[in-house]
């Protein structure tokens, strides 16, 4: 699982991706290949791009070169011609297909915790809505929250918005799932619920990229972690060798040293 | 005195319809186009930015009475000749327009960037996220500075009676002119403007408490 061989055919395919807010080159060549099935992990120091890379992804964020395949068609613009922008519808039913969790929830405050599911099922995928509140009951059940479907976002703990915040993602039925941060704006004693499900979908088979600080648990869900530094990949493989405290990649061993020290 | 100002007030009723007429058609039309154009201020490209926001500062620069000659009076000398009813409700719709457009970027500029991606995330269109998520959320913000807005437009309208259009407010003059009754007859069209406002205010309240639910 270490290194995703050429001939399997990736999900997620990211190549020489780079991107420059300005002056600032936020994201220079990377890339990255991801199988069905697989989860994958993106650690490293704040202002490394990994939320960016993840943001692109599903093109919230555009890209300066480089493409962005998911199941073999480009995400965010033409395949043909010159490089042009999809249009917006199709750049929405490019979107349906990836599932995105975010660091703030985002959930729609004025549709309670159900409503926030069924939106995107009734209006993107043209279900009834007794069809959608079915699958919205049943993945609310999945995250544990089948008795708050009725709950608006407010009247919800931040774990439990998170939970709804995945449920949201996942009732899409996306080929690929990205978190970003899905757990540091959560309480401490919240993180674990929030983890717990992800914990499920993975073994249920879901791809992920998620973006994580938190270590032991990408340790243990992910089959591959991507460090990336300075807009870059630095290093990558299987979590043993990537968390291993005798790197010889010198940065990634630094950051694990800090991270150790401000964790303990 | 009594009797007189009885006599008069099928007239003035007429006046008042009149009022109301104009109201009304400023009101729709000013939401209508403020809507669009305060759309394309936050999220049009660059061009239609400038194009709404030069729109926008112009008119809220001019007094609404230099409006509403410079409509009747001026536009003429352009080829484009409106009967005084209706540049009468153009000048008063630019003028309204502004302001909309004004209430809705404040509206819209209120929610949370991650609104909106998390309705691009699932896969919504623009129209999608601005009517199911945006929208709704941006509603409460709107909705008070709007009806303000609203019974400005009422008490503007008695403007127009300067192009000589009978509204309430003419018509007050007019029946002040045959009755030289004119404390009681000004009191009586004060009465009509408060109450009118004063139930677009109440009902105001009441919209803003069903929609208390969004969270700040």
């Amino acid at each position: 699982m270490s290194t995703s061989s050429t001939n399997i055919p990736a999900l997620l395919d990211v190549t020489d991706v780079s991107k420059s807010f300005g002056t600032v080159q936020v994201l220079r060549s990377v890339s990255l290949r991801v199988a069905r099935g697989e989860v994958v992990t993106v650690i490293g120091p704040s202002g490394s791009g990994k939320t960016t890379l993840l943001r692109c992804v599903n093109f919230l964020e555009s890209y300066d070169s480089g493409s962005i395949r998911i199941d073999g068609k480009e995400v965010g613009f033409r395949e043909t011609g010159a490089r042009q922008r999809r249009g917006e519808r199709d750049l929405a039913a490019m979107r349906a297909e990836t599932g995105m969790v975010f660091q703030s929830f985002n959930l729609f405050p004025h549709l309670t915790a159900a409503g926030n599911i069924m939106l995107g099922l009734t209006k993107v995928r043209g279900k009834s809505r007794a069809e959608a509140r079915t699958i919205a009951d049943h993945w609310l059940g999945r995250v544990g929250l089948a008795h708050k479907a009725d709950s608006l976002p407010a009247e919800l703990s931040g774990g439990q918005q998170q939970r709804v915040g995945i449920a949201r993602a996942v009732a899409m039925g996306p080929k690929i799932l990205l978190l970003d941060e899905i757990t540091s704006a959560l309480d401490p004693e919240l993180v674990g619920e929030v983890l717990e499900v992800v914990r499920s979908l993975a073994e249920d088979g879901m791809t992920m990229v998620m973006v994580t600080h938190e270590m032991a648990f990408a340790r243990d869900a992910s089959s591959r972690i991507i460090f990336m530094a300075d807009g870059g990949v630095s290093a990558a493989g299987p979590p043993s060798e990537i968390l291993a405290a005798d790197t010889d990649n010198e940065r990634l061993r630094t950051f694990l040293a800090r991270f150790r020290a401000s964790h303990f | 005195m009594l009797t007189q100002i009885a006599y008069a007030l099928p007239f003035l009723a007429q006046g008042f319809a009149l009022t109301l007429w104009v109201s009304l058609l400023v009101v729709v039309f000013s939401l209508i186009a403020g809507v669009i154009m305060g759309v394309g201020l936050v999220y049009g490209p660059i061009p239609l930015q400038w194009a709404v926001r030069i729109f926008s500062d112009t008119i809220r620069g001019i007094p609404i009475l230099v409006l509403i000659f410079f409509v009747y009076y001026g536009l003429p000398a352009v080829g484009l000749h409106l009967p005084s009813f209706w540049a009468a409700v153009l000048a008063l719709t630019l003028f309204k327009t502004a302001q909309v457009v004004e209430y809705l970027r404040g509206a819209v500029g209120s929610i949370p960037r991650g609104q909106s991606e998390a309705a691009m995330a699932i896969g919504l269109t623009f129209r999608q996220r601005l009517a199911y998520v945006i929208f709704p959320q941006a509603f409460r913000r709107f909705l008070p500075p709007w009806i303000n807005g609203v019974t400005d437009a009422v008490k503007g309208s008695a403007l127009v009676s300067l192009l000589g259009i009978t509204d309430l407010m003419q018509a007050i003059n007019q029946v002040i002119g045959r009755t030289y009754e004119a404390m009681p007859l000004y009191v009586l069209g004060a009465l009509i403007y408060f109450a009118v406002n004063y139930a677009l205010s109440l009902a105001s309240r009441r919209l803003e408490r069903r929609f208390s639910f969004i969270r700040e």
